[in-house]
């Protein structure tokens, strides 16, 4: 690849660097909510009758761990 | 994609979602303070739809339930028993089972017509109807939190947490009071609207992209068309699911906000 065509690549290819801010926004809430999920499930296995509460709290969990990667979303749209 | 997606025939390409299929353009009253568009008109058809459907339920209602009574029976239950009752208890969450039912409904419908063909876009996917249920969202809490402990009470409850070393407070408490009065209804708002607006951007993505492929891109391409009409079908069974999970996370999180405004410890 000579130079003249890392250049034109420069030149065609345009857009946001808020396009990478929200991968790397998602890896955080990502990893969280795999931990978070994958260790419900461990104590949904551990004790099957408690895991209607199990649930319950996941989802609470779930909401707060969720609004992190949403937030990196946004923040694409608003601050261009 | 991108050397595919630029155009070389000249007949509009492909044209990926943007951010203002959330601002169309005003269809009636232009200029006034009573500018109405597309969205609002959504919202509007999905609040009539909502509420002409629960008042011929509930005026059709039997002692043995219908197919369609039963089932809007399982959902109000379904907000009593795993909501109310699991997390405020069934003597303090009477006062609040009325409201959180309310915005369930409300919320469900609202999001629900996100993915509903034609309408096509969810009513909570601007900030404005997320912000005014977090609001009321917000005064029940707070209110809720007064009514029980008295003022001073729940300002020292929410904002000074027991069993903390003295030093400590000044850490926490500007974390609980921003926590309490900014984070808590923000994040209520930004989840819900978020939500739709990514669930529309990638419906929405994956129609365009169909359209594309199906009736301008190359004959080689076209086998693409069929990945994303499937993935565009799968996507649409998936926003449903996410329009219930968050009526069900707001809801949750409403009565959790409220239970812990109400109890002195905790």
């Amino acid at each position: 690849m000579d130079t003249s065509t890392i250049l034109a690549a420069a030149d065609t290819v345009s857009g946001n660097l808020a396009t990478l801010g929200y991968g790397l926004a998602v890896i955080g809430p990502g990893i969280g909510l795999g931990i978070l999920i994958g260790k419900t499930i461990e104590g949904m296995a551990r004790q099957p009758e408690v895991s209607g509460q199990l649930r319950t709290t996941m989802f609470i969990g779930i909401g707060f761990v969720e609004v992190l990667g949403l937030l990196g979303l946004i923040t694409g749209f608003l601050f261009k | 994609m991108l050397p595919f997606a630029a155009d070389q025939s000249g007949t509009g390409g492909f044209e990926p979602p943007s951010i203002a299929d959330f601002f169309p353009a005003p269809v009636l009253f232009q200029g006034t303070w009573l500018e109405f568009n597309r969205i609002m008109l959504v919202r509007l058809i999905a609040a009539l739809v909502l509420v002409t459907f629960m008042v011929v339920v509930a005026r059709r209602a039997r002692l043995v339930p219908g197919r369609t009574q039963a089932a809007v029976e399982m959902i109000l239950d379904f907000v009593r028993v795993n909501v109310v009752n699991e997390i405020l208890g069934s003597e303090r969450g009477r006062r609040y089972a009325a409201m959180l039912t309310t915005v369930f409904f409300g919320i469900l419908a609202f999001n629900l017509t996100g993915a509903i063909p034609g309408l096509n876009i969810a009513g909570t996917s601007l900030i404005g109807l997320p912000v005014l249920l977090a609001v009321w969202a917000y005064v029940t809490y707070l209110s809720a939190g007064v009514k029980a402990q008295g003022f001073g009470g729940f300002v020292k409850s929410s904002l000074f947490p027991p069993g903390v070393p003295w030093f400590m407070y000044i850490l926490l408490t500007p974390i609980e009071l921003l926590q309490v009065l900014v984070i808590r209804p923000a994040t209520l708002a930004i989840r819900l609207m978020a939500n739709m607006v990514s669930g529309h951007l990638m419906l929405a993505l994956c129609f365009a992209a169909t359209q594309y492929f199906v009736v301008e891109a190359a004959p080689g391409l076209k086998v693409f068309g069929a990945l994303t009409l499937v993935a565009s079908l799968a996507l649409t069974a998936f926003e449903v699911f996410v329009a219930a999970l968050q009526a069900y996370i707001f809801v949750v999180l409403t009565a959790v906000y409220i239970s812990l405004s109400v109890e002195a410890e905790h």
